[in-house]
């Protein structure tokens, strides 16, 4: 179950998109991370990831987790921005048969879960088709 | 460093075994391993188990299988590396007694996973994905392979015929392990035509839900010369390795770096390649797994693992059979289990006992066990001593 504290932890990355950018070998990563994977550095500075991209990959949840069951079916994507960072994001308002790898997507605050048995309501970024 | 041999295996029964308890489970499938072997004793056990915590709330699984083998005061740990939890107490074993630490070792896994409804066994399995940055976007594990999937399809053209017909021959191969859970045969329009669990994958693209356990004894092959009752099995090659934990930080989303990795070192260890095998298990948690396992150890070239697939150079029969057994598919998966039910089957083969399903003049297999999207994998190479 998703908890107060746990949500609150990650909330500079579901509400303000905020990734860590190595100072010495400039690659990005979301979440941030205190040791980069490529270079080893220890410092990073704080970046706003952009919000548009491409898709790169989805599927469509039609099994879903117990919290997720009453959404069911939904799209997960894969998405690239703008930048070259890749997330993992929810894609919503378009059906299916709408969606098509390579798509331009925008990226946008939405409710990922509701109050209840699944614990608090959370809020983060979701995908939505470029019109 | 000593070489080390298995000298008995053994399963529990597997299945939905609502009468069976984890432990239990366990017991058996030890004793069938510990009778196999012909010893009495063992100095020391490593148990997989993923999540007993989540599937039955038992966790401290290393003592538990102890006491109730009545083998206290022996040590006894549990080792997780999500579905890869047995293959990494294989190793851990291995480790134990090439180091000289031990000698006549037990080795298994274990997995209780009905004590939970379908919901709860999603939620518990997600545990191996990100929680914070893919499972609290509602993905599930056949979520992140279909993901995979798609991505495979576009850049290999690998197709949805393809994925199936991994479902279709691991079914057959089941069918003639008298063992396996779904020992049913399918047919491709059976698998195309099963319900969509994440698009592109279908309900027969994916492994079941199962309750049991596995088990292995090893020891040093100098002494399993002198102390087994069967022809023992040498362990030539060990990998592991690891990859990131979430698919967005993959710098090849089609390719499985920790399963290439792993096999790079057992492949060196042993001295051979991937030409040089006869009989492999691989993880086909879901059928683009198969796939992609192949392309990882190198038994065909990237992208090449569909058409293979398509031509049966993995049927029993074809070039190099993969998952005889019936693979995660047709077998079962008993997540903290299958990587020591994989060194079951290629002992099986390297015995000559696999009846149906034998590779005739099988001598040298390997077995290949994952853990979540393959951010843990590990490989072992077998061989007639
Ligand atoms: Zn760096």
């Amino acid at each position: 179950m998703l908890t107060t504290a746990r949500f609150w932890r990650e909330t500079p990355q579901r509400y303000r998109m905020e990734a860590g950018r190595c100072t010495s070998c400039g690659k990005v990563w979301y979440p941030p991370r205190r040791i980069c994977g490529e270079c080893k550095g220890r410092e990073f500075e704080t970046v706003r990831l952009p919000d548009e991209g491409t898709l790169y990959t989805y599927t469509v949840i039609r099994v879903a987790p117990t919290a997720f069951v009453d959404q069911a079916p939904y799209a997960v994507a894969l998405v690239d921005l703008a930048d070259g960072t890749r997330i993992m994001c929810q894609l919503v308002d378009c059906e299916p048969e709408e969606i098509e790898l390579g798509m331009p997507v925008r990226l946008e605050f939405r409710r990922i879960l509701g109050e209840g048995e699944a614990g608090m309501l959370a809020y983060a970024h979701k995908a939505v088709p470029k019109r | 460093m000593r070489d080390v041999a298995v000298i008995g295996v053994g399963l529990s029964a597997w299945g939905e075994l609502w009468d069976r308890s984890l432990r239990d489970l366990f017991v058996e499938a030890a004793l069938n391993a510990v009778e196999d072997a012909g010893v009495d004793s063992v100095e020391a056990i490593f148990v997989g188990c993923m999540t007993g915590g989540l599937f039955a709330q038992q966790e401290h699984i290393g003592a538990l299988v102890a006491d109730y083998l009545g083998v206290a005061p022996i040590p006894a740990t549990r080792t997780e590396s999500a579905c890869a939890s047995a293959g990494a107490a294989f190793r851990t074993a291995l480790m134990a007694v090439d180091s000289g630490n031990h000698d006549v070792v037990l080795v298994g896994g274990v997995e209780k996973m009905t004590d939970v409804d379908g919901g709860g066994a999603t939620a518990a399995l997600a545990a191996a994905s990100d929680q914070e940055y893919e499972a609290f976007h509602g993905v599930t594990f056949p979520g992140l392979y279909a993901m995979m999937a798609r991505a495979h399809m576009a850049k290999y053209g690998t197709t949805r015929e393809q994925l199936g017909l991994v479902a279709v021959k691991n079914h057959e191969n089941g069918s003639k392990n008298p063992h396996a859970q779904f020992p049913m045969k399918v047919t491709l329009e059976q698998v195309l035509g099963s319900v969509m669990v994440a698009d592109p994958l279908r309900i027969l693209d994916c492994s079941p839900i199962t309750d049991g356990a596995s088990a292995a004894v090893v020891c040093p092959l100098e002494m399993a010369e002198k102390i087994a009752k069967k022809a023992p099995v040498r362990v030539t090659g060990s990998g592991q390795a690891t990859d990131s934990i979430a698919l967005h930080q993959r710098k090849d989303l089609t390719f499985l770096e920790s399963t290439a990795a792993a096999a790079a070192r057992a492949y060196d260890m042993a001295g051979c390649g991937p030409g040089d095998l006869d009989v492999v298990e691989v993880h086909d948690c879901f059928t683009i797994s198969e796939i992609m396992v192949m392309e990882a150890l190198g038994l065909v070239e990237k992208g090449q693992g569909g058409p293979a697939v398509e031509a049966g150079e993995t049927a029993l029969g074809g070039r190099i059979p993969v998952n005889t057994s019936g693979g995660l598919k047709s077998k079962g998966h008993p997540v903290g289990a299958t990587g020591v039910a994989q060194i079951h089957e290629i002992v099986t083969q390297l015995r000559g006992e696999a009846g149906d399903r034998q590779v005739a003049g099988a001598r040298r297999g390997l077995a290949q066990n994952m853990g979540g999207t393959g951010a843990s994998a590990t490989v072992h190479i077998l061989e007639v001593a």
